[in-house]
Formats: C-alpha cells, sequence, structure tokens
C-alpha cells in the first residue's frame, strides 16, 4: 500500500469506477427519459432512440413548472441569506464568547437537527392557516429557517473556532482599525466557511418536499419538488412521464454545479460541522 | 453584516480590560465579562428565539389538539376528550403496521448504510487515483432533491417504461407488490443517504494516525486486523454520530414512499399516515396525536442513544474538547 504499483492503481480505478456508476445512473436514468420523444418513452431502453427537447419546451411553456420554480429559487435563496446571517452571528458567539445558557443553545439546536418535522406539520398547517401564513412563502421560509439554523450553526463554529483570531489583534497594534482588521484580516479568514455553509443551507431548503407540500395549496407558493407530484395527471399533459423527468433534471442542474464547482468545501463542510461540532 | 463587524471590537475590548487589570480592579473584570455575556446572547437571541417559536409551541399546541377531537370537515363537533385519540391511535391496525414499516426500512437502510459508507469512506480518503472524481461523484446523492431521485427509481422499475422493471420477473410490476415495494424504498433511501453516512465517516478516518498503521503493519498485522484494531476503535465516535444522525434521519422516511408507492399495499411509515390523516382526512385531533406519539418515539431513541454512547454524542464532544 505504501508503494503506487500499478495492480493497486487498477485496483483503486476499479473500485472509483463502482462507486461513480452506483452514483450516477439513476441521475443518469432521469436525464435519459427527459430527452425521450413521446413514442419511445416506454421504450424501456437506457439510451435514448430518439432525441428531443419538447419536453423542455414544454414545461416552460406551463405557469405551473415556471411559478414553482420561482418559488423555489426565491424561498430558497431567502431562507439561506437569513438562516446564515443568524447563524454566523450564533456560532461567532459560541466559538468566541463565554456566557451561561451557550451548552443549552448547542443542545437545543442539536435536539431541533433531529426533530421528526411530520410532527411539526398537524400544528403548523393549523398555527398557518390561522395567522394567514397558509400557502405563502412566508410560510415556508419559516420551516426552513429553522430547521436549516443547527446545521449553519455547527458547520460555522466549526469554521469559526479554526480562525486565528490573535491575527486581528495583531493587525490592530501594527496600526490597523478596529474596520480594517475586520475587513483585511478577519472577513477573508471566514469567508469561505460562510460560503460552504451557505451552499449546504442552500441545498437543504431546495430539498425539502414535506413541508412544501403540507404547507402550500397553489401555485403562489408550491416549490419544484411539490409541484412535480401534481404533475401526475394534470390535464396539461398527456403522459407526465416526460415533463416529470425534464422539471426534475432542471431541479437538478444547481446541485450538480455546486457539487462541480466546490466538492472540496462541500466535503469539508459537512465532515468538520457534523462531527466536530 | 454590520453586526458582525462590531462584535470582534467588543469582544477585544472586553478582553482588553479584564486581561491586564485583573488585580487591581476586580470591579471593572466582572463589568467585562457582563459585557461579554450580554454580547453572547444578544448575538445568539434571534437565532434561539426562530429555532423555540417555530417548534417548541408548535409542539406544545400540537398535544392541546391531540386532547380534541377536532376534524376540520366537521368543526362544530370540537371537543376536549383527554387521551381518547391516543387510544384510537394504539389500538389502531394501521398505524402499528405503519411503525413496523417504518422500523424495517430504518434498520435495514441504516445497517446496510453503515457497511457501504464504511466501503466509501475507505475508498474517497486512501483511493491513490481519481479522488476528486469520486468525492464529486460521491456528493451527487446526498445534494440531489430526494423526490427527483425517487421519481428516477419509480421510473426504472415501472413496467414498460423502465430498464430494471423486468430484472427479477419478466411480467412482474415490482412496485405493486409489497416486499419489492419495500426492498425498492430501501434501496433508494440507500442510495441517497450512503454518501453522507460516508462523509461523517471520513471525518473519522481522517483521525487515525498513519503512523499507527504503519506500525502495525510492520508487526505483521492483516489489513483485517488492522481494520479492526486500529482503524474502528478509533473511528468510534464518528461511528456513532452517523448512526445516530441517520437512524433518526430514517425514521422520518417521507419523500421516497410518497413518489414511489404512495403507501399502497401498507408501504406507508408513521410520516405518510400523519400526512394523510391531515392532508386528505383533514383530522387535526388525531393528525396531531400521531405528531406527538412520532416526536416521543425519537425522542425516546435519541435518549437511548445518547445513553449508551454517553461522551460520544456530539452534544456531549463538544463540552469534552475543552
Amino acid at each position: 500500500m505504501a508503494t503506487a504499483t500499478t495492480s493497486a492503481k487498477v485496483k483503486w480505478g476499479f473500485l472509483d469506477a463502482v462507486v461513480v456508476v452506483f452514483a450516477l445512473i439513476p441521475v443518469l436514468w432521469i436525464a435519459s427519459l427527459s430527452f425521450k420523444t413521446t413514442p419511445t418513452l416506454t421504450d424501456g431502453n437506457f439510451i435514448p432512440r430518439d432525441w428531443t427537447l419538447d419536453n423542455y419546451k414544454l414545461i416552460f411553456q406551463t405557469d405551473q413548472f415556471v411559478r414553482a420554480l420561482i418559488n423555489s429559487i426565491g424561498i430558497a435563496l431567502i431562507a439561506t441569506a437569513i438562516a446564515v446571517v443568524l447563524g454566523t452571528m450564533a456560532a461567532y458567539a459560541i466559538s468566541r464568547l463565554d456566557f451561561p445558557g451557550k451548552s443549552l443553545l448547542v443542545g437545543v439546536s442539536l435536539l431541533i437537527a433531529m426533530f421528526p418535522q411530520v410532527s411539526l406539520v398537524t400544528p403548523l398547517f393549523n398555527i398557518e392557516r390561522n395567522i394567514g401564513l397558509f400557502d405563502t412563502w412566508l410560510g415556508l421560509i419559516l420551516p426552513y429557517i429553522t430547521f436549516a439554523l443547527p446545521l449553519a450553526i455547527y458547520t460555522l463554529s466549526a469554521f469559526f473556532k479554526q480562525i486565528p483570531w490573535d491575527l486581528e489583534k495583531a493587525a490592530k497594534m501594527d496600526g490597523a482599525t478596529q474596520g480594517e482588521a475586520f475587513r483585511k484580516v478577519i472577513a477573508p479568514l471566514a469567508a469561505p466557511g460562510v460560503f460552504t455553509t451557505a451552499i449546504l443551507v442552500f441545498i437543504f431548503c431546495w430539498n425539502d418536499f414535506l413541508f412544501a407540500i403540507s404547507l402550500t395549496s397553489t401555485e403562489r407558493s408550491r416549490t419544484v419538488p411539490a409541484a412535480l407530484s401534481f404533475f401526475t395527471g394534470a390535464s396539461q399533459f398527456e403522459d407526465p412521464t416526460g415533463a416529470i423527468s425534464a422539471a426534475a433534471v432542471v431541479i437538478t442542474i444547481p446541485i450538480i454545479l455546486f457539487v462541480l464547482f466546490f466538492q472540496r468545501r462541500i466535503v469539508a463542510g459537512l465532515t468538520s460541522g457534523a462531527v466536530k461540532g | 453584516m454590520s453586526i458582525s463587524s462590531t462584535t470582534p471590537a467588543a469582544s477585544q475590548a472586553a478582553e482588553q480590560q479584564a486581561v491586564p487589570r485583573q488585580r487591581r480592579r476586580r470591579a471593572e473584570l466582572s463589568e467585562g465579562k457582563k459585557q461579554e455575556r450580554k454580547l453572547g446572547w444578544l448575538l445568539c437571541a434571534p437565532a434561539a428565539l426562530v429555532m423555540v417559536v417555530v417548534t417548541a409551541y408548535p409542539i406544545l399546541y400540537s398535544f392541546w389538539l391531540s386532547l380534541q377531537r377536532y376534524d376540520l370537515k366537521f368543526p362544530q363537533d370540537r371537543q376536549f376528550i383527554w387521551f381518547e385519540n391516543y387510544v384510537t391511535v394504539l389500538t389502531n391496525g394501521y398505524w402499528w403496521t405503519a411503525f413496523g414499516v417504518t422500523l424495517l426500512i430504518t434498520v435495514v437502510s441504516v445497517a446496510v448504510e453503515l457497511v457501504l459508507g464504511m466501503g466509501l469512506a475507505l475508498i474517497m480518503h486512501r483511493t491513490l487515483v481519481g479522488r476528486g472524481l469520486v468525492r464529486t461523484s460521491a456528493l451527487i446523492p446526498y445534494g440531489i432533491v430526494t423526490v427527483v431521485a425517487a421519481f428516477s427509481w419509480r421510473y426504472a422499475w415501472t413496467p414498460g417504461t423502465g430498464y430494471l422493471a423486468n430484472l427479477f420477473a419478466p411480467e412482474g410490476a415490482p412496485l405493486t407488490e409489497r416486499a419489492s415495494a419495500l426492498a425498492i424504498i430501501i434501496l433508494a433511501e440507500i442510495w441517497k443517504t450512503t454518501p453522507f453516512m460516508a462523509l461523517l465517516l471520513m471525518a473519522g478516518l481522517a483521525l487515525v494516525p498513519d503512523d499507527l498503521l504503519k506500525a502495525a503493519s510492520m508487526d505483521g498485522a492483516s489489513w483485517w486486523q488492522r481494520f479492526t484494531k486500529v482503524m474502528l476503535p478509533v473511528m468510534k465516535p464518528a461511528i456513532l454520530v452517523a448512526l445516530l444522525f441517520r437512524t433518526l434521519d430514517a425514521l422520518r422516511v417521507f419523500d421516497n414512499i410518497y413518489v414511489l408507492t404512495n403507501g399502497a399495499n401498507e408501504t406507508s411509515s408513521v410520516s405518510m399516515i400523519a400526512y394523510n390523516n391531515l392532508i386528505k382526512g383533514l383530522n387535526l385531533g388525531i393528525g396531531s396525536t400521531m405528531s406527538v406519539l412520532i416526536f416521543l418515539t425519537v425522542a425516546i431513541i435519541a435518549f437511548i442513544f445518547v445513553k449508551l454512547f454517553g461522551t460520544a454524542a456530539p452534544g456531549a464532544s463538544e463540552e469534552g474538547r475543552r
């Protein structure tokens, strides 16, 4: 194992290939379905015999999908921004300051990370109906922030603990003002952690299905994962398979981009946040 | 950003005040401490407030609703009935079937994921070629929207459309038979979450010192001995954290079942029947009862984990590390 012999390389190469195939097949399959023409949709072939973009043209012509996409993007971005700001403040306090109640906060956020979300669906459904938040963006943003906060706090405080805060003091001794010390020393060191956290939180919000189908009822706030399940049997689609596949591919694109460009950061964020606390 | 920009200043000031003058002026030290506390609370307050308002209040409200007969189809029948809803749910066959299905999915998928996740973690950590490629592809199942993956599996197993439908039986429709449908649900869960398990385990693997492995190898330890005697003990905390997170996550299984079978043929999980009771049945009383029961189940399992593994729990390790 110590020296990289050819046979060891081949062995690892083979294992790598197994992982890559296992991970990609379902993604390639749904992409393949989305490019199939209606007659060939049910031929069961893994690779399309006839390629077409009709499914994509179709979904972008329907309000049902376009509205849902706007809802998804808007809700996920707003929830991410708020969760990251609140999480940054809390994580800074947890990693840098000493105050009673700190371990309580860490404990509470851990509890929420494990909380069964379905337990909130019934009460939130009724509360939101009564105060007019049902089927609004805010009605989804609030639970998303709540469940994203533990993730944000854990990941960020792990990152913040690695920042050499003495540098700030050193910068001030060298004559930098407080603002400069923050802007030129601390902010650049903290930015990667905040950015990574934002990606993880966005993926979480983008992914949610349970809240999205329970707390919405119309196109006003229904996100794509929820809208997908209503494509089934909708009158404007004769056979929804192609449309669902195309919509599924569209909402997978941002995930693929994140993973391609920020693989290192996502891995670092998940491993440091979850285990090192 | 403006808040974070002032915080280092305040805490720094607090420290500068506190440290050099410690001996001479006790009053000022406590002043600095007080400021630090206040700042800590101030910074944590918004996050804590949101988390408590959106979870604690609804769960208490849920308990209150669970003590009432409350069906939105018959709102005039609303009535306080103590624990009658609990009797109704706990003596109901559907509830226990769903409970069994949830436990089965949880136990099988977490067990398989632990083994596969360990393998994947070893590959991602030690591979000699294409490490970036493996890690990137492994992150795709983690990041992909569960519903999207579930549709992919559904079409793959649908007769006529899918490439997998005739894999085991030429005429079968795997998603319409209970055993095979459950197997497919478990497969979909495993595919989606093995990478997450593997990442948590990889964090543990990174803590295993290379020197220790080399020494064991020189002493003639086989690969298996190095794995069980050196790696596993060092990784134990990471393994427990991964198991805890995944178990509690698996108990929530919903998306895959909703898309793959919609609960047909007794494949509903507890989350599915709670959802159905609410959205299809509009029965807030029964739905809330199920919410409370699921919450209690999760709380008990989490408690057992933390009791069994003590300091290995994430909350505890936070304190132990200081």
